[in-house]
């Protein structure tokens, strides 16, 4: 009994004293044997250490940096912010409207590879026509390859609308609660002429819509897919249009008369805008360089 | 080996309790109960209530960040502060005092605060403000609170100002403002007994330039930002709103109904302005082009910046030129006197009716909603006062 006493007051003793060196001064340098300058007696790693220079065989893949331009004409007429204001553009429907603003946001570029799959190459991004470093869009690096599809979603998907977004709140992007909440798609604003008068028009895209106060939410978003791409070059450029007319086109030919404002608690109008949305933008050209 | 063992657990205890448990208790031998072995202080430390004669307040100093409402810290972007700039509690006291001094002016009548009072929310209540010859302006003058988040640094009703000390220098040498010159207003400030040492408080120069007067006085002006009003505290749950203020929330964010969010904020930009510019139906004809003469763009003609509608209880008359001394005047405005012309903004609608015909209980709605984003604790914080009196 005596001796188990002393044999744990020891022990005690032995614990502390190397408790005290482990807790107040450990010593340190690298502690991975696989380095260069691996230390045997160092406790505590201190970011020292170093290691033998391996050369690799050189990488099978390939990447590619790519940035993606867009680009604004109404039926081959282009439209930029120096044109706003001007009566230059007419519609399927045959109304004479000019453009006073066009702000949209893209989400998620993406390439489908040729079995179905997409890798997600950006985050959103609010594109402004009176501010041009708005309209690039740098993607993350790709694999070379071929693609079977180049995609983007316009305005948020249900979930990521949901989301809370500093940035878009601070640029005046929301949708109130009543008219599904969270950001735009689109604004895009200006006048038209009816019956000799200039008359506003706000053509605005909402990614939900409800077709009752009683009805649940539709996701409005537009997954846009255009042509597909081979990649095979370090630089990559890709300019893609929306053309603006497709917007009043087709399938729905758009008329301002009936649908000018106060569009976007306006379920047909919405789902009139998604549909028409599928037409608007192409890849115009793509530009690959070393 | 007993004896051992005990001297040996005794020498490793004291040492533990030195090297690592360090005996805490008063360090302070001013204190009533100051202890001599106590080697970390733990705040325990008593005084004798009889305070030495000199004591002073202490006056902090150094970096003076922003204090920025959760509201705006959860759903804008951080303020803009230029990197050469930096706010301090020495700047920001020195732009409070210049600020409310009538040193700036041609005939030392006049400070910033005689026009931009902060019982009004730094407005006056005229429809023009009057300069020191009388002359009168042109402008209403424009409210001074969250300016550090007008992201787009355009200042003025007219944009022409492309930052805050850039806005600053503006109304001293302004004919119908302070009607001074700067090398004047700086001569007066140099020949000062205070200013020239506040200064090289500051910015580590006596020497005095229009420059750093803006600088002083834009970072006072940073530190003016509303974000407490009775709205703000509904968002945050701690009161509630009558149903009255709650249908006029309704209908500012109802596209069918007020649709003032597109250009006011909402909820989600608790700024309650876009910081753009915009002409919202006032005239056919304009007598003051606003943004138009700046960018020279006529497109840009009738464009003023977009107001926040943070403190109209206070800010009355409203609109760039004061037209309208009442809330409902405006209300009446956007609701059937809307006027067209060519750069009126597309957002508004129904312009041939006049605009968007509110029936008069939702005008009464829209008003109470309007009156919750006013803000009695910014208009009398003692902080924004003048600190010469």
């Amino acid at each position: 009994m005596k001796t188990t006493k002393t044999t744990l007051i020891a022990i005690t003793a032995l614990f502390t004293l190397g408790s005290l060196f482990t807790s107040c001064s450990k010593e340190e340098g690298c502690t991975d044997p696989a380095a260069t300058n691996f230390n045997v007696e160092a406790e505590k790693d201190d970011g020292s250490c170093q290691y033998a220079v391996i050369e690799t065989p050189e990488e099978e893949h390939e990447e590619s940096h790519i940035v993606v331009n867009f680009n604004h004409h109404f039926d081959g007429v282009p439209v930029t912010m120096n044109n706003f204001n001007q009566f230059n553009y007419v519609t399927a429907n045959n109304d004479t409207i000019s453009i006073s603003k066009l702000r949209y946001m893209i989400d998620e570029f993406k390439l489908y590879s040729v079995n179905g799959d997409s890798t997600i190459l950006s985050a959103y991004q609010l594109i402004d026509l009176t501010n041009s470093t708005t309209m690039s869009v740098a993607l993350d690096e790709v694999n070379w390859g071929s693609y079977a599809a180049i995609g983007f979603n316009f305005g948020f998907d249900t979930v990521k609308n949901s989301g809370n977004y500093i940035d878009l709140n601070s640029a005046s992007w929301n949708v109130p609660m009543m008219m599904g909440g969270g950001y735009h798609c689109m604004q895009f604003e200006g006048k038209y002429k009816m019956a000799g008068n200039d008359s506003n028009y706000a053509y605005h895209q909402v990614p939900r819509t409800r077709m009752n106060m009683m009805s649940a939410f539709e996701d409005n978003h537009i997954a846009v897919r255009l042509a597909g791409i081979s990649l095979n070059e370090h630089n990559v450029t890709i300019n893609i249009d929306m053309n603006i007319a497709e917007w009043f086109r087709s399938p729905n030919t758009w008329n301002l008369n009936t649908y000018h404002s106060s569009l976007m608690g306006n379920y047909t109008a919405q789902k009139m805008m998604s549909a028409n949305g599928q037409n608007v933008f192409s890849v115009n050209s793509i530009f690959q360089r070393k | 080996m007993k004896r051992l063992s005990l001297y040996l657990l005794i020498i490793t205890t004291t040492l533990f309790l030195f090297s690592c448990t360090k005996k805490e208790g008063c360090t302070d031998p001013a204190a009533l109960n100051f202890d001599v072995d106590a080697e970390k202080d733990n705040g325990s430390c008593v005084y004798s209530p009889i305070l030495p004669p000199e004591t002073e307040p202490i006056i902090p100093s150094g970096p003076a960040p922003l204090q920025i409402p959760q509201l705006f810290s959860q759903y804008i972007n951080p303020p803009v502060i230029p990197t050469n700039n930096p706010q301090t509690y020495e700047g920001i006291a020195l732009g409070r005092k210049l600020f409310f001094d009538p040193i700036l002016s041609g005939d030392g009548t006049q400070a910033c605060a005689s026009c931009h009072m902060p019982e009004n929310a730094f407005v006056d209540t005229n429809q023009f403000s009057t300069g020191i010859t009388m002359a009168l302006g042109n402008r209403n003058s424009m409210p001074i609170f969250n300016l550090a988040f007008n992201y787009n640094e355009k200042f003025f009703w007219d944009g022409r100002a492309i930052s805050l000390e850039d806005q600053a220098l503006g109304p001293v040498v302004n004919p119908i403002e302070m009607n001074n010159t700067w090398p004047n207003a700086v001569a007066s400030l140099q020949a000062d007994p205070n200013y020239p040492a506040l200064f090289d408080t500051v910015f580590g120069t006596p020497i005095i330039d229009s420059l750093l007067v803006a600088k002083a006085l834009a970072q006072f002006e940073r530190t003016l930002i509303s974000g407490n009003a009775k709205f703000d505290q509904y968002l945050k749950g701690q009161t509630a709103l009558t149903s009255q203020e709650l249908n006029g929330f309704s209908l500012f964010m109802d596209e069918q109904g007020g649709d003032c969010f597109h250009c006011h904020g909402s909820a989600s930009n608790p700024l309650w302005t876009d910081n753009e510019f915009h002409n919202n139906g006032l005239d056919a004809v304009f007598t003051d082009n606003g943004l138009g003469d700046i960018s020279g763009n006529p497109a840009d003609n009738g464009k003023f910046r977009t107001p926040s509608l943070r403190n109209l209880a206070y800010t009355y008359p409203y609109m760039h030129d004061g037209r309208f001394t009442t809330l409902e005047q405006v209300i009446d405005h956007y609701s059937s006197g809307l006027v067209n012309s060519p750069t009126i903004d597309a957002s508004l609608k129904y312009i041939g009716q006049g605009g968007v015909q509110l029936t008069p209980p939702e005008k009464a709605d829209l008003k109470a909603f309007l009156l919750t984003l006013s803000e009695p604790g910014f208009v009398t914080n003692p902080d924004f006062k003048d600190p010469n009196l």
